[in-house]
């Protein structure tokens, strides 16, 4: 069987699905945050499969795959900081019981 | 330059006053005062090293075949904003600055000798210096000025200093609105002498006062015949330099402030409001003379309002009842006596002896009018008023300061052989000589000033002999009657001064001698007002009161300056404020004031309406943002197919 550029999207598509729902419905912060993980990572597919299948000859898109990852985890790191600090703060992480920040 | 060492004169001062100004509530009063004097005393003895140098001195090239030179001591380049547009800062020296160096520092130092005894022990002495300090630098800074945009600058700064000075007593009411009245009064002047000043420059090419003099009929050519609303543009340009000189020197009908101004301290009346600022005008007009006398419509602005001036104060002065208000309107008469002098002057005329006059009448009035006013600073320092009621038989009580005053008195109404004789004997020639209306006009008011004076000196030393009380009145200290004996001999000698040869309008000499016929006419008036006086008011009685209840309308009128200030409290509050300010200012707040109110109003509601989507629970910020997102794409797609 010939693998097609759908076989991968598709995964990509559900992942992304399950991204979003997840950041929507999760009380819990790092829950939200692994969500958002998905989402990214379901990009990075995105791309790399697009280099692969549309510019076979060219590495752009898996070189911005890379800087994606790595910039990812930089982000990841600031966010847990960002949780921990809360929590620290106001000894929760549900994010609906943290509404302080509006107008 | 041999005498570049004169731009010391204009240093010392404003060093003093910074010095003073910063460090004086630290010194002593004592210190403060003395120090002052002391820079004082130093900027004098320079400045007579100076005038008398150029005067009197050959060797460097002061009089060239006759003619006194101009000399530019220094003149440096301060702004430069075109080609042509270039504003200097420097020294010129010629026979008039000169003079008014002389005036000037002495004026100064007698009144910085002065204040030691008639401010000691008032509340902010240091800053009294201060200020005197500040008033002297300008002063002269103005009379050296080489161009006429310095001239400007200077002119604003004595304008500043005499209102520190008249509102010296700012706890005092009516010493800060005098302060104010003064201030704006000659600011309003001066608005026409900027305007002056940039229409001549504007066709003249140039601020500089000796290639404006040298070559007038160039300056007035220069206009090329153009004309605004009738008159030349130069007859304007000049005029509203005129009119700045006008507001500075209380020409009728800018004269208003200054009879105000005598709520600043006695002294300060002496330097500023009697010897030297207010002739400033005087000094302006004659520094530009030969362009003026080229403008004959100009010339006969400055005799008529010098004329009407002269005669309004001097009526004025004879009913007025505080001491320093007379000495006041007596100033403006005399200065009036001054301005007509230029403005009947005409070089063809006697060679010009007009402007000589006028300059030889300024220094001497200075010396004794400044003489005066320290008599009546010394008089209400010893009973403590300045009205007339409450002195009387003083001359038992204060000899030096009697003598003193009598002096100035006959300075003043020109009897030989004080100084007043020869300078008003020259003026009334000029005036004779140019039209017998002026000459008749000014022996008349100078039949006045000698009336005047003389009331004024026998209510104050003779007339009654009130019960002082224990506080008995007593002669001044020393520190204040040295400057009276000094100013006294001043007066009697600096009528001798052989002026002619000194200062005259082209800079020659002129052979000057006593026209008899006028001067004899004069004397028997002024003798015969002084005799009048001596009998209405040697003693006390009640012919001068029936003779105002028999003209009790005219009497009033004079007594309240004939409305003048009444009719500008009228002009400015009924007729500016009501009619123009106040609908400006309405459009300015509720048009102007009211669109950026509106504006910001607006914004703030339309914040307060949105602020609510900010709930603070950020998976709803998710869920709009993907509605968003949807929505856009839905459009997108339908866009596309």
């Amino acid at each position: 069987m010939e693998i097609t550029m759908m076989m991968y999207l598709i995964p990509s598509l559900i992942m992304f699905g399950c991204g979003v729902y997840g950041f929507i419905t999760r009380k819990n912060m790092i829950a939200i945050l692994i969500s958002l993980e998905l989402m990214l990572n379901s990009v990075d597919i995105n791309f790399t499969v697009f280099n692969r299948f549309l510019f076979p000859g060219q590495m752009e898109g898996m070189f911005f795959t890379l800087f994606a990852i790595g910039i990812a985890a930089a982000e990841t790191a600031l966010a847990i900081a960002i949780v921990i600090n809360v929590f620290r703060a106001v000894n929760k992480v549900d994010i609906r019981e943290l509404t302080k920040m509006k107008f | 330059m041999e005498f570049s060492y004169t731009v010391a004169v204009l240093i010392i001062p404003i060093v003093m006053f910074l010095f003073l100004g910063i460090v004086g509530v630290k010194l002593s009063k004592k210190t403060a005062g003395v120090l002052g004097t002391c820079a004082m005393g130093v900027t004098t003895l320079i400045a007579y090293a100076a005038a008398l140098t150029y005067f009197f001195g050959t060797e460097q090239g002061q009089i060239v075949d006759g003619v006194r030179q101009q000399l530019e001591v220094m003149n440096i380049t301060w702004l430069e904003f075109t080609e042509n547009l270039v504003i200097k800062l420097g020294i010129l020296l010629d026979p008039i600055s000169a003079m008014m160096l002389i005036v000037i520092t002495t004026v100064s130092l007698m009144v910085h000798i002065y204040s030691l005894g008639y401010m000691d022990g008032e509340k902010g002495f240091q800053r009294y210096y201060a200020f005197l300090s500040l008033f002297t630098f300008s002063m002269l800074g103005l009379v050296v000025a080489t161009n006429i945009f310095q001239m400007y600058i200077f002119w604003e700064l004595v304008g500043v200093s005499s209102y520190l000075l008249i509102g010296f007593y700012y706890t005092l009411p009516a010493a800060v609105s005098a302060s104010k009245k003064a201030f704006i009064v000659t600011r309003f002047a001066d608005l026409g002498f900027l305007l002056g000043i940039l229409i001549l420059s504007f066709y003249t090419d140039t601020f500089d006062f000796v290639t404006l003099t040298s070559n007038p009929g160039a300056a007035i050519a220069s206009a090329g015949g153009a004309t605004f609303m009738g008159c030349s543009v130069m007859a304007w340009a000049l005029t509203l330099i005129f009119m700045g000189g006008a507001g500075k020197s209380a020409m009728f009908p800018l004269h208003i402030w200054l009879p105000d101004a005598m709520e600043g301290p006695t002294p300060v009346s002496a330097l500023i409001h009697a010897a030297t600022m207010v002739v400033a005008g005087v000094y302006l007009v004659a520094r530009l003379f030969p362009v003026y006398c080229l403008e004959e419509g100009t010339m006969t602005i400055i005799t008529v309002i010098g004329c009407v001036t002269a005669l309004y104060a001097a009526a004025v002065a004879c009913v007025q009842s505080d001491i320093k208000r007379v000495l006041a309107f007596s100033t403006i008469s005399q200065i009036a006596f001054m301005i007509t002098s230029l403005g009947v002057a005409r070089p063809e005329l006697h060679e010009g002896v007009g402007y000589m006059a006028s300059m030889f009448h300024l220094f001497t009035h200075a010396m004794f009018k400044a003489l005066l006013f320290l008599c009546a600073g010394a008089i209400i320092h010893a009973v403590h008023s300045n009205e007339m009621s409450k002195m009387g038989g003083l001359r038992k009580y204060m000899p030096i300061c009697n003598i003193a005053f009598l002096i100035g008195c006959l300075a003043i109404s020109g009897i030989w052989p004080f100084a007043g004789f020869f300078s008003k004997d020259e003026i009334l020639v000029a005036a004779y000589a140019n039209s017998p209306v002026w000459g008749i006009w000014l022996s008349v008011v100078a039949g006045m000033t000698a009336f005047y004076m003389f009331r004024l000196y026998y209510k104050i030393f003779w007339w009654n002999n009130p019960d002082y009380g224990h506080h008995t009145p007593h002669e001044a200290p020393m520190t204040m009657t040295f400057p009276l004996i000094f100013l006294s001999l001043v007066s009697i000698v600096a009528g001798f001064i052989p002026f002619g040869d000194l200062v005259t309008w082209n800079r020659e000499g002129l052979t000057t001698h006593i026209n008899w016929g006028v001067a004899g006419t004069s004397t028997v008036i002024a003798v015969g007002a002084i005799i009048l006086a001596t009998l209405l008011y040697r003693k006390e009685n009640a012919v001068p009161e029936k003779m105002a209840d028999s003209c009790r309308g005219l009497w009033t009128a004079a007594y309240k300056r004939f409305y003048m200030d009444e009719l500008y409290q009228f002009i400015t509050h009924k007729i500016i404020f009501a009619c123009i300010s106040r609908p400006i200012a309405w459009f300015d707040r509720r048009i102007i004031d009211g669109t950026f109110d509106m504006l910001a109003n607006v914004t703030n509601s339309a914040s307060y309406a949105v602020r609510k989507l900010q709930g603070g629970s950020i998976q709803g910020y998710v869920w709009v943002y993907l509605a968003g997102a949807a929505l856009l794409a839905a459009i997108a797609i339908i866009c596309i197919i």
